[in-house]
Protein backbone atom coordinates (compact mmCIF):
# COMPACT_ATOMS: atom_id res chain seq x y z
CA UNK A 1 0.00 0.00 0.00
CA UNK A 2 2.92 2.55 0.89
CA UNK A 3 1.38 6.48 0.68
CA UNK A 4 -1.81 5.08 -1.57
CA UNK A 5 -3.76 4.66 1.78
CA UNK A 6 -3.93 7.60 1.72
CA UNK A 7 -6.45 7.80 -1.00
CA UNK A 8 -8.38 6.86 1.63
CA UNK A 9 -9.35 10.05 1.80
CA UNK A 10 -10.15 10.90 -1.43
CA UNK A 11 -11.53 7.64 -3.19
CA UNK A 12 -13.32 6.32 -0.49
CA UNK A 13 -15.40 9.22 0.26
CA UNK A 14 -16.27 9.66 -3.22
CA UNK A 15 -18.82 6.67 -2.72
CA UNK A 16 -20.23 7.45 0.58
CA UNK A 17 -20.82 10.98 -1.01
CA UNK A 18 -22.46 9.31 -4.13
CA UNK A 19 -24.62 6.67 -1.64
CA UNK A 20 -25.92 9.88 0.25
CA UNK A 21 -26.51 11.64 -2.74
CA UNK A 22 -28.76 8.48 -4.03
CA UNK A 23 -30.36 8.39 -0.85
CA UNK A 24 -31.65 12.29 -0.89
CA UNK A 25 -32.52 11.69 -5.02
CA UNK A 26 -34.94 8.69 -3.85
CA UNK A 27 -36.26 10.95 -0.72
CA UNK A 28 -37.17 13.49 -2.82
CA UNK A 29 -38.64 11.18 -5.83
CA UNK A 30 -40.95 9.71 -3.46
CA UNK A 31 -41.94 13.05 -2.15
CA UNK A 32 -43.05 13.63 -5.76
CA UNK A 33 -44.96 10.70 -6.24
CA UNK A 34 -46.95 11.67 -2.77
CA UNK A 35 -47.29 15.52 -3.49
CA UNK A 36 -46.33 16.13 -7.77
CA UNK A 37 -44.35 19.27 -6.74
CA UNK A 38 -42.02 20.10 -9.61
CA UNK A 39 -39.70 22.13 -7.08
CA UNK A 40 -39.23 17.84 -5.65
CA UNK A 41 -38.53 16.70 -9.31
CA UNK A 42 -35.92 19.20 -9.84
CA UNK A 43 -34.12 18.58 -6.55
CA UNK A 44 -34.51 14.65 -6.97
CA UNK A 45 -32.83 14.95 -10.95
CA UNK A 46 -30.04 17.18 -9.43
CA UNK A 47 -29.28 14.71 -6.80
CA UNK A 48 -28.79 12.10 -8.76
CA UNK A 49 -26.86 13.71 -11.67
CA UNK A 50 -24.50 14.98 -8.73
CA UNK A 51 -24.45 11.67 -7.50
CA UNK A 52 -23.31 9.70 -11.01
CA UNK A 53 -20.66 12.32 -11.14
CA UNK A 54 -19.18 11.24 -7.57
CA UNK A 55 -19.79 7.60 -8.67
CA UNK A 56 -17.48 7.86 -12.18
CA UNK A 57 -15.01 10.38 -10.22
CA UNK A 58 -14.78 6.81 -7.77
CA UNK A 59 -14.22 5.14 -10.62
CA UNK A 60 -11.88 6.68 -12.44
CA UNK A 61 -9.68 7.39 -9.01
CA UNK A 62 -10.11 3.58 -8.37
CA UNK A 63 -8.98 2.70 -11.99
CA UNK A 64 -5.94 4.60 -11.01
CA UNK A 65 -5.01 3.08 -7.60
CA UNK A 66 -5.69 -0.21 -8.87
CA UNK A 67 -3.43 0.40 -11.53
CA UNK A 68 -0.49 0.81 -9.20
CA UNK A 69 -1.72 -1.79 -6.77
CA UNK A 70 -3.12 -4.46 -8.37
CA UNK A 71 -1.28 -4.20 -11.72
CA UNK A 72 -4.36 -3.05 -13.79
CA UNK A 73 -7.14 -0.58 -14.12
CA UNK A 74 -9.58 -2.87 -14.42
CA UNK A 75 -9.31 -6.04 -12.78
CA UNK A 76 -13.36 -7.61 -12.61
CA UNK A 77 -13.51 -6.98 -9.28
CA UNK A 78 -16.73 -7.73 -7.70
CA UNK A 79 -16.98 -3.97 -6.48
CA UNK A 80 -15.54 -2.58 -10.11
CA UNK A 81 -18.16 -4.86 -11.53
CA UNK A 82 -20.65 -4.08 -9.01
CA UNK A 83 -20.49 -0.03 -8.82
CA UNK A 84 -19.95 0.13 -12.47
CA UNK A 85 -23.49 -1.88 -13.08
CA UNK A 86 -25.10 0.39 -10.27
CA UNK A 87 -23.99 3.54 -12.29
CA UNK A 88 -25.28 2.70 -15.93
CA UNK A 89 -28.43 1.84 -14.10
CA UNK A 90 -28.97 5.60 -12.54
CA UNK A 91 -27.51 6.93 -16.42
CA UNK A 92 -30.26 4.80 -17.77
CA UNK A 93 -32.44 7.21 -14.98
CA UNK A 94 -31.44 10.34 -17.50
CA UNK A 95 -32.28 8.47 -20.95
CA UNK A 96 -35.72 7.81 -19.71
CA UNK A 97 -36.06 11.11 -18.43
CA UNK A 98 -34.51 12.81 -21.81
CA UNK A 99 -36.65 10.48 -24.03
CA UNK A 100 -39.94 11.81 -22.21
CA UNK A 101 -41.09 15.13 -23.44
CA UNK A 102 -44.55 15.72 -21.69
CA UNK A 103 -42.95 16.96 -18.23
CA UNK A 104 -45.66 15.74 -15.50
CA UNK A 105 -44.99 12.28 -17.11
CA UNK A 106 -41.14 12.65 -17.24
CA UNK A 107 -40.70 13.75 -13.63
CA UNK A 108 -43.53 10.27 -12.92
CA UNK A 109 -41.45 8.03 -14.17
CA UNK A 110 -38.41 9.34 -13.39
CA UNK A 111 -39.39 9.13 -9.94
CA UNK A 112 -40.69 5.58 -10.36
CA UNK A 113 -36.87 4.92 -11.75
CA UNK A 114 -35.50 6.50 -9.24
CA UNK A 115 -36.92 4.33 -6.40
CA UNK A 116 -36.20 1.19 -8.59
CA UNK A 117 -32.42 1.93 -9.50
CA UNK A 118 -31.94 3.16 -5.79
CA UNK A 119 -33.06 -0.32 -4.83
CA UNK A 120 -30.57 -2.24 -7.33
CA UNK A 121 -27.97 -0.25 -5.44
CA UNK A 122 -28.29 -2.67 -2.59
CA UNK A 123 -27.15 -6.17 -4.46
CA UNK A 124 -24.41 -4.42 -6.57
CA UNK A 125 -23.09 -2.44 -4.36
CA UNK A 126 -23.75 -3.47 -0.46
CA UNK A 127 -24.71 -7.08 -0.87
CA UNK A 128 -22.90 -9.27 -3.62
CA UNK A 129 -19.76 -7.63 -3.37
CA UNK A 130 -19.17 -9.20 0.23
CA UNK A 131 -20.34 -12.50 -0.60
CA UNK A 132 -17.37 -13.12 -3.31
CA UNK A 133 -14.05 -12.85 -2.92
CA UNK A 134 -12.32 -9.86 -3.42
CA UNK A 135 -8.82 -7.61 -4.18
CA UNK A 136 -11.44 -4.78 -2.29
CA UNK A 137 -11.40 -4.76 1.73
CA UNK A 138 -14.27 -6.36 2.91
CA UNK A 139 -14.78 -9.40 0.62
CA UNK A 140 -15.13 -13.19 1.85
CA UNK A 141 -11.78 -13.83 3.22
CA UNK A 142 -10.68 -10.46 3.66
CA UNK A 143 -10.82 -8.27 6.72
CA UNK A 144 -12.93 -5.17 7.82
CA UNK A 145 -15.97 -3.76 5.43
CA UNK A 146 -15.94 -2.14 1.94
CA UNK A 147 -14.56 1.48 3.06
CA UNK A 148 -11.78 0.27 5.51
CA UNK A 149 -9.29 -2.42 6.16
CA UNK A 150 -8.46 -2.13 10.02
CA UNK A 151 -5.27 -3.33 8.86
CA UNK A 152 -3.72 -0.91 6.86
CA UNK A 153 -4.86 2.07 8.37
CA UNK A 154 -4.25 3.55 12.25
CA UNK A 155 -6.29 5.32 14.88
CA UNK A 156 -5.02 8.36 13.59
CA UNK A 157 -6.44 7.99 9.65
CA UNK A 158 -9.39 6.86 10.80
CA UNK A 159 -9.85 10.24 13.19
CA UNK A 160 -8.96 12.56 9.16
CA UNK A 161 -11.52 9.78 7.41
CA UNK A 162 -14.19 10.36 9.10
CA UNK A 163 -14.40 14.46 8.92
CA UNK A 164 -13.09 14.01 5.43
CA UNK A 165 -16.23 11.96 4.18
CA UNK A 166 -18.44 14.56 5.81
CA UNK A 167 -16.67 17.42 3.85
CA UNK A 168 -17.03 15.63 0.64
CA UNK A 169 -20.76 14.80 1.79
CA UNK A 170 -21.37 18.83 2.16
CA UNK A 171 -19.88 19.21 -0.85
CA UNK A 172 -21.94 17.29 -3.03
CA UNK A 173 -24.87 18.23 -1.27
CA UNK A 174 -24.41 22.03 -1.80
CA UNK A 175 -23.12 21.12 -5.54
CA UNK A 176 -26.37 19.53 -6.44
CA UNK A 177 -28.86 22.31 -4.44
CA UNK A 178 -27.22 25.14 -6.98
CA UNK A 179 -28.15 22.74 -9.82
CA UNK A 180 -31.39 22.34 -8.68
CA UNK A 181 -32.02 26.12 -7.49
CA UNK A 182 -31.06 27.46 -11.10
CA UNK A 183 -33.28 24.77 -12.63
CA UNK A 184 -36.20 25.94 -10.46
CA UNK A 185 -35.66 29.71 -11.11
CA UNK A 186 -35.26 28.73 -14.83
CA UNK A 187 -38.52 27.06 -14.89
CA UNK A 188 -40.06 30.38 -12.92
CA UNK A 189 -38.85 32.62 -15.42
CA UNK A 190 -40.07 30.57 -18.46
CA UNK A 191 -43.37 30.46 -16.80
CA UNK A 192 -43.63 34.52 -16.79
CA UNK A 193 -42.24 34.70 -19.94
CA UNK B 1 -16.65 47.13 -41.83
CA UNK B 2 -14.91 46.11 -44.97
CA UNK B 3 -11.65 47.39 -43.42
CA UNK B 4 -12.25 45.31 -39.77
CA UNK B 5 -13.12 41.96 -42.07
CA UNK B 6 -9.81 42.49 -44.12
CA UNK B 7 -8.00 42.66 -40.49
CA UNK B 8 -9.77 39.81 -39.08
CA UNK B 9 -9.06 37.74 -42.30
CA UNK B 10 -5.31 38.73 -42.11
CA UNK B 11 -5.32 37.84 -38.06
CA UNK B 12 -6.40 34.34 -38.90
CA UNK B 13 -3.87 33.53 -41.38
CA UNK B 14 -1.37 35.12 -38.63
CA UNK B 15 -3.09 32.75 -35.91
CA UNK B 16 -3.17 29.67 -38.40
CA UNK B 17 0.87 30.38 -38.71
CA UNK B 18 1.36 30.55 -34.76
CA UNK B 19 -0.91 27.43 -34.21
CA UNK B 20 1.40 25.42 -36.98
CA UNK B 21 4.46 26.78 -35.43
CA UNK B 22 3.48 25.82 -32.13
CA UNK B 23 2.35 22.03 -32.89
CA UNK B 24 5.79 21.89 -34.40
CA UNK B 25 7.85 22.75 -31.78
CA UNK B 26 6.20 20.03 -29.76
CA UNK B 27 8.31 17.94 -32.24
CA UNK B 28 11.01 18.44 -29.50
CA UNK B 29 8.97 16.41 -27.25
CA UNK B 30 9.98 13.00 -29.33
CA UNK B 31 13.68 13.80 -27.87
CA UNK B 32 12.56 12.61 -24.75
CA UNK B 33 10.79 9.12 -26.09
CA UNK B 34 13.48 6.82 -25.08
CA UNK B 35 14.37 7.88 -21.67
CA UNK B 36 12.95 6.98 -18.74
CA UNK B 37 12.09 3.51 -20.54
CA UNK B 38 15.04 2.21 -19.91
CA UNK B 39 14.14 -0.25 -16.20
CA UNK B 40 10.99 0.98 -16.48
CA UNK B 41 9.93 -1.21 -13.60
CA UNK B 42 12.45 0.24 -11.10
CA UNK B 43 12.52 3.34 -12.02
CA UNK B 44 8.94 4.46 -12.32
CA UNK B 45 7.70 7.95 -11.52
CA UNK B 46 4.38 6.78 -10.50
CA UNK B 47 6.25 4.16 -7.96
CA UNK B 48 8.54 6.71 -6.58
CA UNK B 49 8.40 8.01 -3.07
CA UNK B 50 6.30 5.23 -1.68
CA UNK B 51 3.51 5.90 -4.65
CA UNK B 52 3.04 9.50 -3.41
CA UNK B 53 2.29 10.46 -6.91
CA UNK B 54 -0.77 7.65 -7.33
CA UNK B 55 -2.29 9.66 -4.51
CA UNK B 56 -1.54 12.91 -6.35
CA UNK B 57 -3.01 12.12 -9.60
CA UNK B 58 -5.87 11.09 -7.50
CA UNK B 59 -6.36 13.79 -6.05
CA UNK B 60 -6.02 15.99 -9.48
CA UNK B 61 -8.38 13.76 -11.33
CA UNK B 62 -11.36 14.53 -8.73
CA UNK B 63 -10.48 18.42 -8.68
CA UNK B 64 -10.57 18.33 -12.59
CA UNK B 65 -13.84 16.79 -12.68
CA UNK B 66 -15.75 18.34 -9.87
CA UNK B 67 -14.22 21.99 -12.24
CA UNK B 68 -15.43 20.67 -15.50
CA UNK B 69 -19.16 19.56 -13.43
CA UNK B 70 -18.62 23.52 -12.05
CA UNK B 71 -17.58 25.26 -15.37
CA UNK B 72 -20.80 23.49 -16.93
CA UNK B 73 -22.82 25.35 -14.24
CA UNK B 74 -21.36 28.52 -15.09
CA UNK B 75 -22.30 27.95 -18.71
CA UNK B 76 -26.09 27.14 -17.61
CA UNK B 77 -26.02 30.47 -15.73
CA UNK B 78 -24.34 32.49 -18.51
CA UNK B 79 -26.90 31.07 -20.79
CA UNK B 80 -29.87 32.12 -18.33
CA UNK B 81 -28.68 35.33 -18.35
CA UNK B 82 -28.37 35.90 -22.12
CA UNK B 83 -31.99 34.61 -22.77
CA UNK B 84 -33.15 36.85 -19.57
CA UNK B 85 -32.31 40.17 -21.91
Amino acid sequence: MQQTVRNLFFHVPMWFCMQTLFIISVIYAVRYLSNPNSKYDCYSAEFARTGVVFGVLGLITGAIWANYQWGAPWSGDPKQNGAAIALLIYLAYFVLRGSITDEAKQARLGAVYNIFAFAMLFPTIWILPRMTESLHPGGRGSEGNPGLNPNDTTPEMEMVFLPAIIGWILLGIWISTLFARLRLYKEKIYETK
Amino acid sequence: MHGYACIKKKFMKLNKRNILTTLFSLFIITCFAQDGAVSANDSNFMMSDGKIFVVMSVVVVILIGLFIYLFNLDRKITRLEKNKD
